[in-house]
């Protein structure tokens, strides 16, 4: 990149920095980043985003993009280990990874079910996601993340729409140690609690709630 | 600016100090401390019975921890009961609903007086909820009632249960510090509370209930006396960790969020903040209503 450029293209990001940036994204979104490695994130993430259920590839449409961008970084550092992308985060620059996040944030989801702990839960499974487990220090899921697992502000992503694939393959890497980016270990121990039939049952519970299946 | 608010709140105050005062002293309980083992188990949803009174149960529990959104004539700020007692009023230490019901009508010296359990439940309104209490024969108070009733199945009667209230915290004995106060909550509450305690909505709804401000517990609460506070923090927060912070640092913390403004006490007199502190807050455990801190008088309230 010659001076001239380098001036042009920030010249054209204090003028039009919204635009640009949002263009950016996009263009990493579909495309790819400079490093070749920075493969397209459509490709695996659907192209609207919204992830490939049978791959259990995640939805990243909607998510929050500080939590985006987090998570870039921490496949970048480590504390979150998984061999597709952490090559492929590591080939973003920070400024790639921070426009692909406002961009991916951007776009639209379907909003979670309306499940609201008003409702008495007499099986396990809805317990579990709505109450907790107090013996075992487990709080309910969606006092974090959201009614429905909708997802809360910055920090705590929504679980409604994600594979259940997904969901399981995150729980077990919190168990195993290989994903440890949690702020103050607030997932790790909830994760550790749970027994293996209750982290399948708990992620279908996410992945296809009943609100959505009743649907026309 | 100024003088404008100062109208305002004395307006407040009057118009307030119609509305009739269900259970005017606040002060906290004296309950077993944790060396005591909690030996009692509330029944499980399973077994509510599946008629009118199984019904009833359902809507009193649906009332607790949906409050804001089933009772917005009674709640005047953000919070649901459940916030305060949590695990939908079953956990210990989290002044459950089963070490409540079987205690009351409770005689207080302090006012002489006999308080029933709706009393008890309609100061909780007034203070906690900021709010207007149902009245003891709504059928609001009923459904509480009867969850709470339900809750203690099995429970002994008069007979205070270990897991009643939130034991005491002893004070440190360099007492508190706002400076590390804002320290743990900047390092271990914020992220679900705020930066500035306003906690944190999802379609217009708190998940994360705010600790002060408009939306939060007012200044006659239990939960603004910093010995209650620190009580409730360390044996319930952060969520999920309960038990992982020190005695100091439980006091410093709650010191903190009980320095900052909340709305008015429902019981202010004529106005003046310091007639109420004398009347109310000058013989209530360790509290700041009133006070002087950094040269500004605390207790001067929100407005709406
Ligand atoms: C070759 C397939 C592939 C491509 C291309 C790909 N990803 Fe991923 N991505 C994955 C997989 C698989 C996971 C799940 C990782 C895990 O299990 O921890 C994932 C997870 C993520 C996550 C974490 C989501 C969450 O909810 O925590 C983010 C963020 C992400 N990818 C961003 C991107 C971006 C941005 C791009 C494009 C620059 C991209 N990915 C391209 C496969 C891919
Ligand atoms: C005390 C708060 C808290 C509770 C309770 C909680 N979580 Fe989490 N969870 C988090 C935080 C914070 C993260 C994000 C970690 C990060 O930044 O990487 C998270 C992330 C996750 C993720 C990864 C999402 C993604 O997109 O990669 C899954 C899956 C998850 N939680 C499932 C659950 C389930 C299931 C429950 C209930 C059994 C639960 N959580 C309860 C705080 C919580
Ligand atoms: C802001 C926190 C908060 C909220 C919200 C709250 N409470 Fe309370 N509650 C308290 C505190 C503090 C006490 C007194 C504990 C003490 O004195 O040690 C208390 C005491 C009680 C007691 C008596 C406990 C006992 O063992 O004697 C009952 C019953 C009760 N609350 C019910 C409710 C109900 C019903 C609601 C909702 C309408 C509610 N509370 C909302 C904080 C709260
Ligand atoms: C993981 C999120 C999380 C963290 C971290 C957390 N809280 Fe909470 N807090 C909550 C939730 C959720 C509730 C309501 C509980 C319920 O409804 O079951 C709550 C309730 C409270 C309440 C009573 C309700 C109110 O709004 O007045 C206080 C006081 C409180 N927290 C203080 C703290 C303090 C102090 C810290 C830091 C030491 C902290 N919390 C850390 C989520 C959190």
């Amino acid at each position: 990149m010659n001076p001239l450029s380098r001036f042009a293209i920030s010249t054209a990001l204090i003028l039009a920095w919204p635009v640009a940036h949002a263009a950016e994204g996009q263009k990493i979104f579909t495309q790819g980043g400079a490093n070749p490695a920075a493969m397209a994130c459509l490709g695996c993430h659907g192209p609207d985003a919204k992830g490939i259920a049978a791959a259990g590839f995640p939805r990243l449409a909607g998510l929050s993009a500080g939590y985006l961008n987090k998570q870039l970084q921490d496949f970048r550092s480590g504390s979150r280990k998984q061999p597709v992308m952490e090559p492929l985060a590591k080939a973003l620059s920070a400024q790639e990874a921070k426009a692909v996040s406002e961009y991916l944030a951007s776009l639209p989801s379907a909003p979670a079910s309306d499940l609201r702990r008003q409702q008495i839960a007499t099986d396990p499974v809805s317990r579990l996601a709505l109450y907790g487990d107090w013996d075992r220090q487990i709080p309910g899921c969606v006092q974090c993340h959201g009614p429905g697992g909708s997802g809360v502000g910055e920090h705590f992503p929504p679980l409604a729409g994600q594979p259940a694939a997904y969901l399981v393959a995150q729980l077990n890497a919190w168990r195993d140690g290989s994903r440890s980016n949690d702020p103050n270990q607030l997932m790790v121990g909830v994760a550790k609690a749970m027994t293996d039939a209750e982290i399948t049952a708990v992620a279908e519970f996410f992945a296809h709630p009943l609100a959505q299946e009743v649907k026309p | 600016m100024k003088p404008i608010i100062a109208t305002l709140l004395l307006a407040m105050g009057s118009a307030q100090a119609a509305t009739p005062i269900a259970m005017e002293d606040q002060s906290q309980l004296k309950v077993p401390g944790t060396q005591a083992a909690v030996q009692f188990a509330p029944p499980a949803e399973s077994q509510i019975p599946d008629n009118a009174f199984g019904q009833m149960v359902r809507e009193g529990h649906a009332l607790f921890v949906d409050t804001r959104r089933l009772m917005p004539e009674a709640v005047g700020n953000g919070m649901n009961c459940s916030n305060c007692h949590l695990d939908q009023g079953r956990m210990a230490f989290s002044a459950p609903l089963w070490g409540a019901y079987p205690m009351y009508p409770a005689y207080r010296r302090k006012n002489d007086k006999v308080n029933t359990f709706a009393e008890r439940i309609q100061g909780c309104f007034q203070f906690s909820m900021n709010g207007k209490p149902p009245a003891a024969d709504s059928p609001q108070m009923t459904a509480l009632s009867v969850y709470s009733y339900w809750l203690s199945t099995n429970a002994p009667t008069a007979v205070e249960a270990p897991g009643r209230g939130y034991p005491e915290v002893p004070q440190p004995k360099g007492g508190y510090d706002f400076k590390r106060g804002k320290q743990v909550y900047r390092e271990q509450c914020a992220i679900c509370h705020g930066d500035q305690g306003e906690g944190q909505q999802v379609a217009g709804e708190y998940v994360m209930p705010p600790l002060w401000g408009k939306d939060s517990y007012n200044w006659g609460a239990g939960m603004h006396r910093i010995n209650t506070a620190a009580s409730f923090i360390k044996y319930n927060m952060p969520l999920g960790k309960p038990g992982s912070l020190s005695d100091q640092q439980a006091w410093d913390v709650a010191a903190w969020i009980n320095r900052h403004e909340r709305p008015q006490d429902p019981r202010l007199l004529e106005g003046s903040v310091e007639k109420t502190r004398l009347k109310f807050h000058a013989n209530d455990g360790v509290n700041l209503y009133g006070q002087k801190v950094d040269g500004m008088v605390i207790g001067q309230g929100t407005t709406r």
